[in-house]
């Protein structure tokens, strides 16, 4: 019966993506043309490039916001492909919990690792490996 | 009286898309799911690899090296494309979706001018600016290594 | 007219519930006539070679919304559809998908008109006695009435809903005509049943499965663009949602235009001739 408030958030969260995962993309795939946010040259995986967006606070926190909003708007479109297929009850009410849960522990592990490494960069031990 | 001589009536390889039965909206919605489970797939597996981060640099790189060969670029360009369609696409359905873009009720008159026709621009200008990207990203990929 | 056919061959999905396990084609053959439409071939088939093809059809007009068939791919009106529209001799004729096939070309429309009362599509206000003993006029513009009136062409034939992706593997959803209906309620400024509506559409039945595939707005026979009525209920639901939504009262009775007098030469309106005709 809430199918208006979560779609109204699924578009809600598409709107997000779109921001962050456009810059995620710049960043990653467009930086040959539109080279920006990757001031240690190179490729953006690089480690050195990777410590420098994970000592900074903006994309700790975009990162987390990111992968909020990307699992919700996933794992809320997969559940609408999958109910339009019309199973059982019991087994709609199966896959909501697996959703949430898999949905809420695949968050906890993203958040965890964006402040863990948050943590990591900015201590003195990760900037001697540079 | 008419004559028929038989008129050719093979439909070709359009015949394998739908054989024009369906509109283009038909098979946008279509590769909308198909890219948006694409992507998630890929999400998930990409939270899992890039959490090893958090371990150090000897993880990260670790997990780098397993995801540098030939066939994985080619996959994540895949994800870019998918991506490229998916957002674009979606920007469209934003829109439609809270009834901007889909014209005001009219009185229909027959050959009928419905919302499928008023959005039809839209539809093809979103086509254009994800292929334009998709090239962009084939470029940043494959060529300006 | 290079085009036209001397002879049509029909190939019609038969079934019959009591006899056959699984549907079947037959083909028959017809000489074409001018302005043939598929239902003259199928009343000719049912006249000349096949006494026990069943199928619904009324009007003969595109009016009734009774013929609707899937006809060379595609949902459409058999009494609307020229052979010469179809550009090839050859006309599969099929009931109706989404629908269980009740027998030969007969679809059992029930649970597209059990969707379609649930979503209570009728005008539902508070002041009951005025509708069953009216006063007056609702007071309606022209410009509210073109809120609806596209959506209130609907002859409920099914052809969206045999359209429509979604309603292909969820029966669950409400589909193209239940919630265009329900829509051209919603906006109808005499209506004040948003919120009993909204109990069903906030959920499964509502237009979020929907995905703008736009297939239901092609195949419409009467121009009535569900697409377009269910982006726009889509568009009112999440700004009520939002608490955003402008819910003007259900149109109040228009009142007798004050100081106005009968213009000279003009005599007074007859008396009823029915006891207790309201005077207005």
């Amino acid at each position: 019966m809430r199918d208006q408030r979560w779609w109204t958030w699924h578009i809600a969260a598409s709107a997000v993506i779109l921001v962050f995962l456009g810059l995620h993309m710049v960043i990653m795939h467009l930086d040959a043309v539109i080279g920006i946010f990757n001031p240690h040259g190179g490729h953006p995986i690089e480690w050195a490039n990777v410590v420098e967006r994970a000592r900074s606070g903006f994309f700790m926190v975009t990162y987390i916001v990111l992968l909020g909003a990307a699992l919700f708007h996933g794992l809320y479109g997969l559940r609408t492909i999958l109910f339009e297929l019309n199973p059982a009850p019991a087994l709609k009410r199966g896959l909501n919990a697996v959703l949430v849960l898999g949905g809420f522990g695949l968050f906890v592990l993203g958040t965890w690792a964006a402040w863990q490494s948050f943590v990591l960069a900015t201590t003195q031990a990760v900037a001697h490996t540079l | 009286m008419l004559e028929y001589k038989g008129r050719p009536n093979r439909l070709g390889i359009w015949g394998w898309l739908g054989g024009g039965r369906w509109g283009a909206e038909r098979y946008l919605y279509t590769l909308h799911r198909l890219t948006g489970l694409g992507l998630l797939a890929y999400l998930l597996m990409h939270i899992l690899v890039t959490s090893a981060r958090a371990l150090g640099q000897q993880a990260w790189q670790q997990a780098m090296a397993t995801v540098a060969g030939a066939i994985f670029t080619l996959g994540e360009y895949a994800v870019f494309v998918a991506f490229a369609f998916h957002a674009i696409n979606g920007i469209r359905l934003v829109l439609i979706e809270l009834g901007i873009g889909v014209g005001r009720p009219i009185e229909p008159v027959y050959p009928y001018r419905t919302s499928v026709n008023v959005q039809r621009p839209l539809a093809v200008g979103v086509m254009i600016v994800a292929a334009v990207l998709v090239v962009l990203g084939g470029l940043d990929f494959f060529v300006l290594k | 007219m290079t085009n036209t056919p001397t002879e049509v061959i029909f190939r019609i999905r038969r079934f019959d519930p009591q006899a056959d396990g699984e549907p079947h084609w037959e083909e028959h053959r017809l000489p074409y006539t001018t302005g043939m439409t598929v239902l003259d071939g199928l009343r000719r088939i049912k006249e000349t070679a096949s006494p026990t093809l069943a199928w619904r059809s009324s009007c003969r007009m595109g009016v009734c919304g009774s013929c609707g068939m899937f006809i060379n791919g595609r949902p459409r009106l058999a009494c609307n559809t020229q052979i010469t529209e179809l550009n090839t001799n050859l006309v599969l004729v099929a009931p109706l998908p989404n629908f269980n096939t009740v027998r030969d070309l007969v679809p059992d429309l029930m649970p597209m008109f059990d969707a379609h009362t649930a979503l209570h599509p009728h005008i539902l206000r508070e002041d009951v006695g005025e509708q069953y003993e009216p006063t007056g006029e609702f007071f309606q513009s022209i410009h509210e009435v073109e809120q609806y009136l596209q959506f209130s062409y609907c002859i409920k034939c099914g052809c969206c809903m045999a359209a429509c992706p979604t309603y292909a593997t969820d029966p669950i959803y409400s589909g193209p005509m239940p919630l265009t209906q329900a829509h051209r309620y919603n906006v109808d400024t005499r209506d004040g049943g948003f919120k009993a509506r909204k109990k069903d559409l906030a959920g499964e039945r509502g237009p979020w499965r929907c995905h703008y595939a736009g297939e239901c707005s092609r195949v419409c026979p009467k121009g009535v663009d569900p697409a377009k009525a269910i982006q726009l209920m889509k568009r009112e639901l999440v700004l009520d949602y939002l608490h955003l939504l402008k819910h003007g009262c259900p149109s109040k009775i228009m009142g007798k235009p004050a100081g106005l007098k009968r213009r000279d030469g003009v005599s007074d309106a007859p008396a009823p001739t029915i006891a207790g005709a309201p005077r207005i």
